[in-house]
């Protein structure tokens, strides 16, 4: 008889790193639904190339490091990269735009760096911000959400197909985001108001329903403790407080509005789904927070004086490389001491 | 009444499991063929054996006595014969044997008289921390810290709070449930001896809502008592010491300190039940409740059970065939250690078994890599970063562990039970503590070698300043000398024989020298020649010895020469040292050539060497030599002892009186001794030997009735 010799604890909470990663991916339904909705099939038509690329990708480098696949495949970090980062690329997007980002965030940005666990970038943002620097254009190619314009059918499954592989004359689908249309008309504000696409509910047509969507698979995570509120109530704060400031104490010509901000582009699946990756953000509570409160602001900021109409990529990554730092100097404070420490070695 | 109850960082809450064991009340578990008691079944030292093998000890005797102040005597469980003191497996981290009384029941359960004190109230404090000791209580929540210890409250401290820890948080055991429900009476006396003993302002006890039975039982024995039960919401690990404190008090026990430092002090339920037994039923700590649980136990269930008894043997009793088990653990899943041996005995600090089926504790699934989803941290009652810690502990980092407050882990194990991962995070935390604790005691030993390098370097710089001091005194002094010399004009001038003296010692040296050499040659041939057997050695010895006076008078000569030229020569102060350190130099050059002549002899005679006789002669001869410079020089010392006391004397009448009075007695002493032999062994001079004793004491008398004088003189 061999008795089993292990130290304590002996019991475990059933679970492994798969199920964690399978929650995200149930999370992100609400928001693949709104974006297929109002953009049709093209989305979901990404989901799957880069899925299929980025296990592909796993599989391949996987073997030439010598790990056990199938063990790491099971683990589906790999399609979670993949979908967040799907989720990002233009519906419009030819096949080989998701190819390239997918397996640049696979090989380069996650397994060159040690693989899952060990990666300091977000990589399905390192894949996004590569194609969006070598590819503006596919990368900016939105279509009209459904319902905006009636002479525009959203594509069906063909037609999304057809725009993906076989690539169409984009100007005649070609539609500008919320976020694209105020910056392109900013300071005129007969044009903006004017413009239905900034007028929907509660801000930019379509979008707000997307950004609503991916707030619920969030506030799904959170239930489901796979993240914590504070990456996200960081980001959405400092969002809110300075397009609040600008907005009515400023000018509400060249500042958008609170919600305007909060509900457009990828303000919800950033703060929910991207900034609180947890391998490369910051990992205490009042670290999460400030890391949080950081990609809000850099987004804001970027968004209103930067070049580019939305920001969370180039944020994230920003933060990413603060998130160490924001770590040691954010600890909490242990039972019995009067103060947390901080740093990370105590002066002698 | 409500009372506030705090809460704390983390916690987790896996499957109860309770239900299975707690249900059926307290069995006794029985006499097995063999108690095996560990003589340390606590913190600290082991007792030390105060019985022998083939002893017939009663049930209560006292096996072992405590061995310092946090060490705890053993008792025997019933009685029986010690059948053997010796290594026996017991549970321990590593697996290693521990000295064990192994006793083989004699079936009847004698006890040793004994008997307790209704009203321990009458009792000095100190005999009941006394009683409480020889009683052999240790913490039965798991620890096992000697009890005694923790009651001992310092005079200067004041305990505010006083808490029962009746949480028992950890799934599966049910040990402190059943005890409340069924002896709620006698723990809640034991909790007021421990009350009497530190004088609290409250008494709390702590149960966790998990357990109404025995919120009711405890509520009702505590009625009439000022005593409070306070219910705590279910959570791991509430049972901790420093979660429940935090939860009852809202205070915080330091990092590195200890309860009483903020006012509190906890004891465990079992504890508060056997010091209730020791104090008044008088009966030492000799069996405890043990909950037997796991679905490979068929009755279930909480156990009386001796201490000693063999983990095998107890589980048969309920009902566990010992051939198909796949993990046996002591104490709780959460915290317990996993037993490697069905031989191990039950001990102080075993509060649960538990045999789990494959089903019921699956084997650990497999490592995956951290993704620092931080859900550790979010368990963490201590409110630590587990994840920063594992990969500190990962990267042997230990520094940043350290700083990351390792020390502050309580190893509950609740990161661990919720990582995701499934990464082992407590076995790396134990890991790092290992290495960090062995770097601290190396660290420790380096700098106990520094300090000592450096007091010694200290030392040494102190003796060459003294020293360089000195010199620079003598320096001055003899300056001083040399000017007052020339001052006065030189009364004789330089003696021009020390000059040609000095010619002649050279020469004299230069003879002493080939002399000497010559010898040694004709030496270094007589060994050949004994060696290789040749005819002519006694041609070879005679020249040898011939060799040998004609050195020996040619180093005299110079030697003479020497302190002759030395004492013309030399200040009037040196010449005092002089005659003495000849004397000595002599006395040791005889010495040398007495061992000399002594080894060879010896080697002379393992070598069958004919000139034993020869040898021999010589060796006495040389002994006779060395005896008398020894005493030549010892001569020469007590003449210039006495020499230096007459000055003194001369400077200081009453001291030199002093000394002749000590010198008497010496004498007298000395005289005494030698009567007193001379009668031991019947010598018949002991008359002479009496005369010489009284002439002493009349001669003391008289040095005494001196220094009276002098000293009214001098007064």
């Amino acid at each position: 008889m061999a008795l089993l010799s292990v130290t304590s604890p002996h019991i475990h909470k059933p679970g492994n790193t798969g199920g964690f990663m399978r929650q995200v991916l149930y999370a992100t339904l609400p928001g693949l639904f709104m974006l297929t909705y109002f953009f049709g099939f093209g989305t979901l038509i990404n989901v799957v190339i880069a899925s299929a690329v980025a296990m592909g990708c796993e599989a391949l480098i996987l073997k030439v490091r010598n790990k056990p696949i199938a063990f790491y495949l099971n683990d589906y970090s790999a399609v979670v990269t993949a979908v967040l980062l799907a989720l990002a690329i233009p519906p419009t997007a030819p096949w080989w735009l998701t190819v390239i980002g997918c397996a640049f965030a696979i090989v380069v940005a996650k397994h060159l760096y040690g693989g899952l666990g060990m990666n300091p970038f977000n990589p399905a943002m390192v894949g996004y911000v590569l194609l969006l620097i070598s590819f503006p254009k596919e990368m900016t190619t939105w279509l009209p959400a459904a319902g905006l314009d009636n002479s525009v059918n959203v594509p069906g499954v063909f037609e999304s197909l057809r725009l993906t592989f076989l690539g169409t004359n984009p100007d005649a689908l070609s539609g500008a985001t919320p976020l694209d249309t105020f910056k392109t008309y900013a300071g005129q504000p007969e044009v903006l108001d004017s413009n239905a696409i900034l007028h929907g509910t509660f801000a930019g047509y379509g979008w707000e329903w997307v950004n609503i969507a991916f707030l619920l698979g969030g506030v799904y995570l959170i239930w489901k403790k796979i993240i914590t509120w504070h990456i996200p109530a960081g980001m959405l704060l400092s969002i809110f407080l300075l397009s609040g400031f600008f907005n009515t104490a400023v000018d509400a010509d060249n500042y958008p509005s609170i919600m305007h901000h909060l509900l457009s582009g990828g303000t919800m699946l950033g703060a929910f789904f991207i900034a609180t990756d947890p391998v490369t953000a910051a990992t205490s509570n009042r670290g999460k927070i400030i890391y949080g409160f950081l990609i809000g602001l850099l987004t804001y900021v970027i968004r209103t004086w930067g070049g580019y109409p939305d920001a969370v990529a180039f944020s994230v990554l920003l933060m990413n490389l603060a998130a160490p730092t924001l770590d040691y100097y954010t600890q909490p404070r242990t039972y019995g001491h009067r103060q947390p420490n901080k740093g990370l070695a105590k002066p002698d | 009444m409500s009372r506030r109850i705090w809460d704390f960082h983390g916690g987790i809450h896996p499957p109860q499991n309770k239900k299975q064991s707690s249900e059926t009340s307290i069995r006794r578990a029985g006499l097995p063929e063999q108690l095996i008691v560990p003589l340390q079944q606590h913190i600290g030292a082991p007792g030390k054996p105060c019985v022998a093998v083939g002893d017939r000890v009663r049930k209560g005797q006292m096996l072992a006595r405590a061995n310092g102040f946090v060490s705890l005597p053993v008792h025997a469980p019933t009685s029986g014969t010690v059948q053997a003191i010796e290594p026996r497996p017991i549970q321990h981290p590593s697996g290693m044997d521990a000295l064990c009384v192994v006793i083989t029941p004699d079936g009847e359960d004698t006890w040793i008289e004994h008997s307790g004190v209704s009203d321990y109230s009458a009792l000095d404090k100190k005999e009941i921390l006394h009683r409480i000791r020889e009683a052999g209580i240790a913490g039965m929540g798991g620890a096992g810290f000697p009890s005694v210890v923790k009651l001992g409250v310092k005079p200067d401290q004041k305990i505010q709070t006083l808490i029962l820890n009746a949480v028992e948080c950890e799934p599966y055991i049910t040990a402190d449930d059943r005890l409340m429900r069924e002896r709620a009476d006698e723990i809640v006396q034991g909790l007021q001896i421990i009350g009497h003993l530190i004088t609290p302002d409250e008494i709390l006890i702590g149960i966790e809502d998990n357990k109404p039975h025995a919120i009711e039982a405890m509520n009702r024995a505590t009625q009439e008592t000022d005593i409070e039960v306070v219910v705590v919401p279910t959570k791991y690990p509430s049972g901790g010491e420093k979660q429940l404190i935090r939860m009852l008090t809202g205070k915080e026990v330091r990092s590195g300190g200890i309860p009483a430092d903020v006012g509190v002090v906890c004891h465990n339920t079992g504890t508060a039940y056997a010091i209730k037994r020791a104090i008044m039923d008088g009966e030492p700590l000799i069996s405890r409740i043990t909950t037997l649980t796991g679905d490979y136990v068929a009755d279930k269930g909480n156990y009386e059970v001796l201490l000693g008894t063999p983990v095998g043997w107890l589980l048969q009793q309920a009902g566990v065939k010992a051939t198909d088990l796949h993990r046996l653990i002591m104490g709780g899943p959460m915290m317990g250690f996993a037993v490697h041996n069905m031989a191990v005995p039950v001990v102080k600090t075993t509060n649960c078994l538990l045999v789990p089926t494959l089903e019921e504790f699956p084997d650990p699934a497999a490592e995956q890599p951290c993704i620092r989803c931080g859900t550790c941290a979010q368990a963490c009652p201590v409110n630590l970063l587990p994840q920063q810690l594992y990969w500190f502990a990962k990267t042997k980092e230990f520094d940043k562990a350290a700083h990351f407050n390792l020390a502050d882990c309580i190893e509950c194990g609740a990161c661990s039970y919720v990582c995701p991962s499934n990464i082992p995070l407590v076995q790396y935390y134990r890991f790092a503590k290992g290495e960090i604790r062995t770097q601290q005691q190396e660290q420790a030993k380096a700098d106990h070698a520094r300090q000592r390098f450096e007091a010694r370097q200290a030392r040494l710089a102190r003796e060459e300043e003294e020293k360089e001091r000195k010199r620079q005194e003598r320096a001055k002094a003899a300056a001083a000398k040399q000017a007052q010399k020339k001052a006065a004009p030189a009364e004789k001038p330089a003696p021009t024989a020390a000059i040609t003296g000095g010619d002649d010692l050279a020469k004299l040296q230069t003879a002493a020298a080939s002399t000497m050499k010559r010898y040694k040659e004709a030496q270094k041939a007589l060994a050949t020649a004994e060696k290789n057997g040749t005819d002519n050695l006694e041609a070879l010895q005679k020249k040898v010895a011939q060799l040998k006076e004609k050195a020996d008078q040619a180093k005299a000569a110079f030697t003479s020469a020497k302190s002759a030229q030395a004492e013309d020569a030399a200040p009037p102060a040196a010449t005092k040292e002089d005659p003495l350190a000849a004397l000595k130099q002599a006395s040791a050059d005889d010495f040398a050539a007495y061992k000399a002549a002594e080894q060879a002899l010896q080697e002379a005679q393992a070598n069958n060497g004919a000139d034993t006789q020869a040898l021999q002669q010589r060796v006495i001869e040389l002994k006779a030599k060395s005896d008398a410079s020894k005493a030549a020089m010892k001569a020469a010392r007590a003449r210039q002892k006495e020499e230096i006391q007459q000055q003194n004397a001369a400077s200081d009448p009453v001291k030199a009186a002093k000394m002749e009075v000590a010198k008497q007695q010496v004498l007298l002493k000395k005289a005494t001794k030698a009567l007193q032999a001379a009668k031991d062994s019947d010598a018949g001079a002991t008359d002479a030997l009496q005369e010489n004793v009284s002439a002493a004491e009349q001669a003391l008398q008289a040095a005494e009735h001196a220094l009276k004088k002098v000293e009214e003189e001098h007064a």
